[in-house]
């Protein structure tokens, strides 16, 4: 593929306008803010690995997007891409994340013990309750460029680490190239198993090369602590649990979180994170927290009311079908959690998901009764 | 990606063991050639335009393959491909190619007037005769490694050659991003239009990148030759008609072939080609001619005979549905085309068709009768 710096060399033969990509049909990120201009400037660069722009864009360009839902449109293949093409992204984080600046700070927080509450939501309502997030190991490329070596390499390196785990967090590796029968159907049941991409927006980028060589599912004996390796991300990190007791969900999250990074420190290796960007990942709309905390919660009625995209907004909520992102809810059952990653810490992330859910259910409860609910209104957080 | 020579240098720095794709599982030319050793020896290479050996096999490693079809599982990106890494394609081509040796030459031969008959074949039993192949234009690479401006450049000099055209052949073109529905739906019905690849084959190859810029159909008013643009290779040519005039097709073919031919040569561009691996396709299972010569024909008594394999292979030709490669036949009526394409010239192909299928449909109209076959059976071609 044209994608290394022999060929980016090559292609610079061509004038900016010939290799420039038609844009005319696109509706992502990406396709709003490249101009020619801009074009022009980077296409030349590439970052220390030999990442290029068009290895940036490729998945925008191939995917022009959906009149209705805005995607990206663009990945990093190292942590040098966010600083090398940051007259692209530093744009297409604002227009991601709220306006973002590239002057802004994130700040982390990751000590659950700053969550007020959280561990109350009524388990009537509130089926399950889960937090996610990814992370990306320094020195390593990201899924879009690295090499199977690198992958291999972040697979043994977490195996290390994880397998280190005690207490409630101890568990199992379970590498896809070698997994049973019975191992897969368990996995399939639990909810657990990710197969390979097929959505055209990760294989464009590149992610699923060599599929399934180096990707697997740890998880604890508990079931309740998950990481996937080298899936959109080096490590993706899910903590969860049926019910609605958020905060134990949200510490096991945090104390999981610490104990991992603090073993790949053991072995000389950091997370990727700096105090503009909080955690570098694959995607640029997984920045900051890269956290998505959320619950499957019954709001039949709520979810009818008139008022309840609004609400959802001013809630900084989103929400999503059961089946996860772009999918319908089923029984009027919804997937609510927090709309930001940028900007904001875990901790008060989560807060936002805990307060809002349970006013959310509130609102359920005096519908259900028949009572208004315009004065539980809340005000834009 | 980490095709390109930075990343590729980068990846140097782990060992040919990290490196080394797993193809335990895997089932195709290139995965029964690819050793640890060979992998060792040419992974620190690349063509002159930046293409690598994981570049090459990419596809191969992504697909393992059907116990059943055997796939070729690499690619060219470039002209040079097939020089800097003939330590591995060469036996690839060996083996894909009935023993065919580095050492071998290949014989062109595209006057017409060197096949013997042809135009004979019987209309109630061959219902379409078709003979199509593939070019590259010399000094652009391949699609799986060009970009944009280089697939543009393609279109551009293809539309002004085959836009000069006249006589039997003046005509028009298409480009898929701008077609009319109208248009489209009349293609459709003319069995021309050509889709998006969704064969992970090709589109793990990085073929499909850009969809749909610089792609289109071209096709002369008598709807009898069509030449598609970048979509596996630069050129996909293709005459055709309805009837058993395998002649008048084939002699359509050649003229239509040599006059394209000279416009691409004024313009410095002409066909990729050399004494050894005659025509430079994408897959190296079309070097040589490139050229696959059918027809559809009804054997529906034939193709039940139990020596109907044994008959196909001695004639040098196979059978497919008549949806193409792999799809099943329909009412008896099946694709017969030669199975050889490197080695041999056009001419000697075509009339393997020719000859062929003139004896199997005596053998159908034999078997119609209650006759046997037993004395009609061919010898070993």
């Amino acid at each position: 593929m044209p994608f290394g710096n022999t060929h980016n060399l090559v292609k610079l033969k061509f004038s900016s306008e010939q290799e420039f990509p038609d844009l005319s049909k696109h509706n992502n990120h990406m396709a709003k803010v490249l101009t020619p201009d801009l074009y022009e400037r980077l296409r030349s660069k590439e970052t220390p690995n030999g990442f290029t722009l068009d290895d940036v864009i490729q998945t925008g360009v191939d995917n022009p997007g959906h009149p209705f839902i805005m995607t990206v449109g663009a990945v990093a293949g190292d942590e040098e891409t966010f600083e090398v093409f940051k007259e692209l992204l530093d744009i297409v984080i604002q227009d991601r994340h709220g306006g973002y600046k590239p002057t802004d700070k994130h700040k982390t927080d990751l000590n659950a013990d700053n969550l007020k509450g959280g561990d109350d939501l009524d388990p009537n309502y509130v089926l399950s309750s889960r937090v996610r997030t990814g992370r990306s190991i320094r020195g390593f490329c990201l899924p879009p460029h690295c090499s199977r070596g690198e992958r291999r390499a972040v697979e043994k390196l977490s195996i290390e680490a994880l397998d280190a785990l005690t207490g409630d967090l101890k568990g199992k590796y379970y590498a896809l190239k070698n997994m049973t029968e019975a191992e897969q159907q368990q996995l399939i049941d639990d909810h657990f198993l990710f197969d390979k991409p097929v959505s055209p927006l990760l294989l464009a980028s590149g992610m699923a090369r060599d599929w399934p060589d180096a990707r697997g599912i740890w998880h604890n004996d508990n079931k309740t602590f998950l990481v996937w390796v080298n899936e959109e991300d080096h490590l993706r990190v899910i903590s969860m649990q049926k019910g609605g007791n958020m905060k134990e969900v949200f510490t096991r999250f945090c104390t999981g979180l610490t104990k991992i990074e603090s073993l790949f420190k053991e072995r000389g290796r950091d997370f990727m994170w700096n105090d503009h960007l909080g955690y570098i990942l694959t995607c640029p709309s997984n920045l900051g927290t890269g956290l998505r905390a959320g619950v499957h919660v019954k709001l039949p009625n709520m979810s009818k009311h008139a008022k309840f995209e609004e609400i959802l907004k001013r809630l900084r909520l989103q929400k999503r079908g059961t089946g996860g992102v772009d999918t319908a809810a089923v029984g009027g059952v919804f997937d609510i959690s927090n709309a930001d990653r940028l900007g904001f810490s875990e901790v008060e992330l989560v807060q936002m998901v805990v307060d809002g859910v349970k006013l959310l259910v509130e609102m359920e409860k005096k519908l259900e009764k028949g009572q208004p609910i315009d004065d539980l209104m809340p005000a834009q957080k | 990606m980490p095709f390109g020579n930075t990343h590729n240098n980068f990846k140097l720095n782990y060992t040919v063991d990290d490196e080394f794709p797993d193809l335990s599982k895997h089932n195709n030319h290139m995965a029964k050639v690819l050793t640890k050793e060979l992998y060792g020896k040419m992974r620190d290479k690349q063509t002159p335009s930046g293409y690598t050996l994981d570049d090459v096999i990419q596809t191969g490693v992504d697909n393992p393959g059907h116990p059943f079809i055997m796939t070729v599982g690499c690619v060219a990106g470039d002209e040079e491909s097939y020089e800097v890494f003939k330590d591995l394609l060469d036996p690839v081509i060996s083996d894909r190619h009935g023993g065919y040796k580095p050492t071998d030459k290949h014989k062109t031969d595209l006057n017409f007037e060197n096949l013997k008959g042809g135009d004979d074949l019987d209309p109630n039993y061959v219902l379409s005769s078709r003979v199509r192949t593939g070019r590259s234009l010399k000094g652009y690479t391949l699609p799986p490694h060009n970009s944009r401006g280089e697939r543009r450049a393609i279109e551009k000099l293809s539309i002004e050659a085959l836009t000069s055209l006249d006589g039997e052949f003046k005509g028009k073109y298409y480009p898929l991003k701008s077609m009319t529905d109208a248009e489209q739906e009349q293609l459709i019905n003319d069995h021309f239009l050509f889709d998006k690849p969704v064969s992970p084959l090709l589109t793990c190859a990085g073929m499909a990148r850009d969809w749909p810029d610089g792609r289109g159909i071209w096709h002369n008013d008598n709807k009898t030759f069509l030449v598609w643009v970048n979509e596996e290779d630069h050129l996909r040519v293709i005459s055709m008609q309805k009837g058993g005039n395998m002649r008048e097709v084939f002699r359509r073919f050649c003229v239509g072939l040599q006059k394209i031919e000279e416009i691409f040569k004024k313009h410095n561009h002409g066909f990729m080609w050399n004494e050894h691996l005659g025509y430079i396709l994408t897959c190296p299972s079309n070097l040589g001619t490139g050229l696959r010569g059918g027809v559809h024909v009804k054997l529906p008594k034939l193709s039940t005979h139990p020596k109907f394999e044994e008959i196909l292979t001695r004639l040098r030709l196979q059978k497919r549905g008549t949806g193409g490669v792999d799809t099943a036949s329909v009412g008896g009526v099946f694709d017969i085309s030669n199975a050889d394409r490197l080695g041999s010239s056009e001419v000697e192909q075509v009339q393997l068709v020719v000859d062929g299928v003139k004896l199997m449909v005596e053998m159908e109209k034999k078997l119609e009768k209650g006759e046997a076959i037993d004395s009609m059976i061919p010898a070993q071609k």
